[in-house]
C-alpha cells in the first residue's frame, strides 16, 4: 500500500522537480484527452510546445507573440507574489490592470494630440498610479475595519469592468470611431505609443519593465530586509510582530505594489499590443497571472519561466485549436491540468511516497 | 497478587522514530505509578497505547491478566480505563452536568445525573456545582469536570496526564487528596509529570524512559529530584550555583502599565508596576493566563502602551516598537518558540535575522548582510550547544530543547540590558533548562536586569532574586525571593494579596 510520509525537511530538490513533473503528467493526460477527441495526441502536443518557437512557417509570427503575451503575466505576477508570500491575497489584478490602462491611457486621450517625449513617462506614471489606487481600496478596508482583501479585490475587478464600458461608451469614445464603443487607436498617437522597439521581435516597454521586475523582485525578495520581512509575515503573523514588522504596513505595500504593477502592465498593453480601450480590452490576464505566480513558486525567476510557459500554451493552444480544429474549451481544460498537477504534486515537497505493509498490532 | 495492568515488549514506531521501543512494566491495584521522562520520551505514545489511540506495532497489554487490544477508547473506558487528558475537552456555553452527560456512553436522567455528580464530588472532595457553565469555572476547575466523568464510569485504572500544570499549590494539594483517597479505594493511578517534587509526593513507583525504551524504576520517595532527574537524562545535572545579590542601578522602570488585550479570551493587565536592576533576576510566577502574553508583548513592544509607562534607562519607550527597543537595549523571548520567536520554516540564519538585524548591524541601506548573518547563527549554535547539522536547517527540524537554546541565546548573544523571557524551559530537557537557566545567571551576573515569567515554581525558586506574582493582569508587590514560601506564592497564584511583613 502506498503511504505519503512527511519529511523532516522540505525537499529542495523537489522545488525545482515538481513544475517539470507537471508539465510532463500534462502532457500524458492532456494526450489522453486530445486522444479521445480523435486527434493525434503527439501531433497536438508538438503544436502547443514546439511549433510556437521552432516551426518555420508560423514562428516568424509566434515567437514575438510569445514576449507580448508573457510581458503582462509576468509583470503582474511578480506584484502579487509578494503579496501571496505574506498571506496578502490580491486577486483583483484584473481590476488594476484595467484601471491603470484608464488612468493611463485617459491621460493620453486627453493630451492628444500634443506631441512631446514627456507624454510617454507621464503616461506610464499614470497607469501605475491608477493601478496603485484601485489596489489601495482593499488595503484601507482591511486595515481599517478588516475587510478580506479576496473579496474586496475581486468584486473591484467587475467594477473595474464597468467603469471601462462607461468610459468607452462615454467620454473617452473615439470620435472618429463611427460610434463603436472604443477610444482613439493609440497608433495615431506617436508620442503615447507603445511601439515594438525591434520590429518582429515582441520587444515593447512592458517586456523592457518586466525584466526589470524580475530583477529587482529577485534583488528585494532575496538580499533585502523587505523580501524578508514579507516572508516572515507568511509564515507566521506573530513572529512577524515580534521582528518588528507593522502588519499594516504590509498589507499596504504589498497590494499597493502589485496594483502598481498590473497598472503598468494594463497601461503598456494598452497603448501597444491592444492599442486601443474598448470593452474587449481585458482579456483575463490579471487571472491568469495568479496561476503564473504559483506556477512560478511565487520566485521572481519561477515566474519568468512560467509565464514563457503559460504564454506558450496560449498560443500553441490557439494554433492548435486553428490547425487541428481543438475545441477551445479543452485548450482550457489542457491549461486547467497544468495548474491541477501543479499543486497536486506540491505534496511532494514536503512528503514521500513509500511503500509500505500496513502496521499489525 | 495478579496485576492490574501488565505490560511487555510494547513497541512503536514512527517514520524516523522509535517511539517505544520494547517498554514493559506492571501497575498493582491500588497504585500510583508515575511515569517519568522528558519530552521525546515515548510517555504520550505509551499512554495512548493503553488508552487505544494507538496500536502497538507489537508487544502484549494485559489487564486482570485477561489479554487487552482497546482498538478504540471506547473500548478502553468499557474495560475500566479513564484518561484525564492535560487539555480538556470541555464546551463552555454548556453546564458541567451537560458536558459530562456527553462524555458518558449511556448518561442517566438529568436530575439523577446531577445527583451522581453531586455524590462523587463530595465523596472526593471535589467541589463541584453541577448546574454552573463551564465557562464561569477556573482551570482547577475544569478538571474536576474532567476527573468526576472519569470517577462516574468507576475506573479501574485513571490515566492523568500532567494534571497539575494549570493548578496552584492549594489546588494540587485537593487534588492529590483526591488521588489518595481513590488509591485507597483500590484504583490505580497512572501518572504522568515532569514535576519531580510531585512525584516524590504522590507516587509509590516510577517507571523512567529515556528515548522510547524503559531505563530504570524506582521507588520515588527514597530519591531526591535530582537523582530522579539524574535518571532520565542519563548524566549527571549540575544545580546552577547562587550567586549574592546586590541590587545595582535601576534599568527598566514600569509604571501604572495598563494593557488591553487583543485577545478575546486574554487578560488585560492592569496597574503593573515594577522596576528592574543591574544584575537582578526577577521571577513573575502564576498561573497560565493570567497575563504573561500581554506582559510580554508590552515589554517587547509588540504591543504599545502610554510612552511614560516604560522607562529603559530613564528614556520612555512605551510607544516605540521592538527593534526600536532593541537597538536601546531590551530584548525579549517569547514563550512559543516555533510561530512567535522564530519562524519554523526559515533556516537558522534567517532566524538569527529576525531579531538580530538592529543590533547585531546585520544589514546595509536594508540589505542584508547574509554572511554575517550565517556567523551570527553559528556563534549562536557553538556557544549555546544548540545540536543541529547547521545553520541552514530550518527552525522546525530542532528538538524543542535546541530550538529554545538557539531562541535564548539569540538574545544573550546580543548582550542586552534588559531580557524580558516567557517560559524560558517549557517543554524542554533537564539537561537544555539547566543549560538555559545557567546562562540567565550569567547574563545578571555580567550587570543586565533579567525578568523571567514562569509557571514553573521549582525554577523561579532557583533562579530568581527578586519575586513577584502576576494574577489577573495585576502584578503584586516585588518582594526579596529569599524567604519566600512555596504556601505564601500559592496563595499569591490564587490572587489573595498577604501581607508578609516578616520577609
Amino acid at each position: 500500500m502506498l503511504r505519503l510520509e512527511q519529511r523532516p525537511e522540505p525537499s529542495r530538490a523537489m522545488v525545482i522537480a515538481t513544475p517539470i513533473i507537471a508539465v510532463i503528467a500534462t502532457m500524458i493526460a492532456g494526450g489522453i484527452m486530445f486522444g479521445i477527441l480523435g486527434t493525434n495526441p503527439f501531433t497536438a502536443i508538438r503544436i502547443i510546445f514546439w511549433d510556437p518557437i521552432f516551426n518555420d512557417v508560423v514562428a516568424s509570427y509566434t515567437r514575438p507573440q510569445l514576449l507580448v503575451k508573457a510581458a503582462p503575466l509576468i509583470l503582474m505576477a511578480i506584484g502579487l507574489s509578494f503579496g501571496f508570500r505574506a498571506n496578502v491575497w490580491n486577486i483583483g489584478a484584473e481590476g488594476q490592470f484595467i484601471m491603470g490602462a484608464i488612468v493611463g491611457g485617459g491621460t493620453a486621450l486627453a493630451l492628444y494630440p500634443y506631441e512631446s517625449f514627456i507624454v510617454f513617462p507621464l503616461i506610464i506614471l499614470m497607469g501605475a498610479i491608477g493601478g496603485f489606487l484601485w489596489a489601495m481600496i482593499p488595503a484601507l478596508l482591511k486595515i481599517k475595519f478588516n475587510a478580506n482583501e479576496i473579496l474586496v479585490s475581486l468584486m473591484l475587478v467587475y467594477v473595474a469592468t464597468q467603469f471601462l464600458s462607461a468610459m468607452v461608451t462615454g467620454p473617452m469614445k473615439s470620435p472618429v470611431g463611427m460610434g463603436f464603443p472604443e477610444s482613439r487607436n493609440f497608433n495615431e498617437y506617436g508620442s503615447a505609443f507603445n511601439a515594438e522597439m525591434i520590429s518582429n521581435t515582441g520587444l515593447h516597454f512592458g517586456v523592457i519593465a518586466m525584466m526589470a521586475a524580475v530583477i529587482v523582485g529577485y534583488i528585494a525578495l532575496t538580499r533585502h530586509l523587505f523580501g524578508f520581512q514579507i516572508r516572515v509575515s507568511g509564515q507566521s503573523a506573530r513572529a512577524s510582530k515580534f521582528a518588528g514588522v507593522n502588519p499594516n504596513v504590509t498589507i499596504a505595500l504589498c497590494l499597493g505594489i502589485s496594483g502598481a504593477l498590473a497598472g503598468l502592465a494594463g497601461l503598456f498593453e494598452v497603448t501597444g499590443p491592444a492599442g486601443k480601450l474598448s470593452t474587449n480590452f481585458p482579456l483575463g490576464y490579471g487571472f491568469t497571472a495568479i496561476i503564473v505566480a504559483f506556477l512560478g513558486r511565487l520566485n521572481p525567476i519561477g515566474i519568468l519561466l512560467a509565464g514563457l510557459l503559460m504564454s506558450l500554451t496560449y498560443i500553441g493552444g490557439e494554433l492548435a485549436q486553428f490547425q487541428l480544429q481543438i475545441p477551445a474549451a479543452a485548450i482550457q481544460a489542457f491549461q486547467g491540468m497544468l495548474l491541477f498537477f501543479l499543486l497536486g504534486v506540491d505534496i511532494l515537497i514536503n512528503f514521500r511516497v513509500r511503500l509500505k505493509n500496513k502496521g499489525v498490532a | 497478587m495478579t496485576p492490574l495492568l501488565h505490560l511487555s515488549g510494547l513497541t512503536k514506531a514512527y517514520p524516523g522514530v522509535i517511539a517505544n521501543d520494547d517498554v514493559g512494566f506492571e501497575i498493582q491495584p491500588g497504585e500510583v505509578h508515575a511515569l517519568l521522562g522528558e519530552n521525546g520520551a515515548g510517555k504520550s505514545t505509551l499512554v495512548k497505547m493503553i488508552y487505544g489511540l494507538v496500536r502497538p506495532d507489537s508487544g502484549e497489554m494485559r489487564l486482570h491478566d485477561q489479554p487487552f487490544t482497546p482498538s478504540e477508547p471506547r473500548e478502553a473506558r468499557a474495560s475500566g480505563v479513564a484518561m484525564v487528558f492535560q487539555h480538556f475537552s470541555l464546551f463552555e456555553a454548556l453546564s458541567v452536568a451537560e458536558n459530562i452527560s456527553l462524555g458518558m456512553e449511556n448518561p442517566p436522567e438529568n436530575a439523577e445525573l446531577a445527583d451522581q455528580i453531586t455524590k462523587v464530588s463530595a465523596n472526593y472532595g471535589l467541589t463541584l456545582d453541577p448546574n454552573r457553565m463551564v465557562g464561569d469555572l477556573s482551570a482547577g476547575e475544569r478538571q474536576r469536570v474532567e476527573i468526576v466523568r472519569c470517577l462516574l464510569q468507576n475506573p479501574k485504572l485513571l490515566i492523568m496526564d500532567e494534571p497539575t500544570s494549570v493548578l496552584t499549590p492549594q489546588e494540587v494539594e485537593v487534588l492529590f487528596q483526591t488521588l489518595r483517597k481513590l488509591r485507597d479505594e483500590g484504583t490505580s493511578i497512572l501518572y504522568i509529570s515532569h514535576k519531580l517534587e510531585e512525584i516524590r509526593t504522590i507516587c509509590d513507583n516510577a517507571t523512567i524512559l529515556r528515548l522510547g525504551k524503559v531505563v530504570g524504576t524506582c521507588v520515588p520517595s527514597e530519591e531526591t529530584p535530582k537523582t530522579m532527574a539524574e535518571m532520565m537524562v542519563g548524566t549527571e545535572l549540575k544545580t546552577p550555583s547562587k550567586r549574592p545579590y546586590t541590587p545595582g542601578p535601576s534599568l527598566l522602570d514600569v509604571h501604572d502599565m495598563w494593557l488591553q488585550s487583543a485577545d478575546p479570551f486574554g487578560t488585560s493587565l492592569r496597574d503593573v508596576s515594577f522596576s528592574l536592576h543591574a544584575g537582578e533576576v526577577l521571577g513573575v510566577a502564576g498561573v497560565a493566563g493570567n497575563g504573561q502574553d500581554e506582559l510580554l508583548l508590552a515589554l517587547s513592544g509588540e504591543e504599545r502602551v502610554t510612552p511614560d509607562a516604560i522607562k529603559l534607562k530613564g528614556e520612555n519607550i512605551g510607544n516605540v516598537g521592538p527593534n526600536q527597543r532593541r537597538q536601546l537595549g531590551l530584548l525579549a523571548a517569547p514563550e512559543e518558540r516555533l510561530g512567535h520567536a522564530a519562524a519554523p520554516d526559515m533556516s537558522l540564519t534567517e532566524n538569527a535575522l529576525l531579531t538580530g538585524h538592529t543590533r547585531q548591524r546585520l544589514t546595509n541601506k536594508g540589505f542584508v548582510k547574509w554572511q554575517a548573518t550565517r556567523n551570527f547563527a553559528r556563534a549562536i549554535i557553538e556557544k549555546f550547544d544548540v545540536r543541529t547539522p547547521g545553520t541552514e536547517n530550518a527552525a522546525k527540524s530542532l528538538s524543542g530543547g535546541n530550538l529554545q537554546k538557539f531562541v535564548i541565546g539569540r538574545e544573550i548573544m546580543q548582550r542586552p540590558d534588559v531580557l524580558i523571557v516567557n517560559q524560558p524551559t517549557w517543554g524542554v530537557d533537564a539537561s537544555a533548562a539547566a543549560f538555559i537557566r545557567e546562562a540567565i545567571l550569567e547574563l545578571a551576573e555580567q550587570g543586565a536586569g533579567v525578568l523571567v515569567i514562569s509557571q514553573d515554581l521549582d525554577e523561579l525558586m532557583e533562579i530568581s532574586d527578586t519575586f513577584a506574582v502576576l494574577s489577573e493582569g495585576r502584578l503584586s508587590r516585588v518582594r526579596s525571593a529569599a524567604g519566600v514560601t512555596i504556601e505564601e506564592i500559592g496563595l499569591l497564584m490564587g490572587g489573595t494579596e498577604v501581607d508578609n511583613a516578616a520577609a
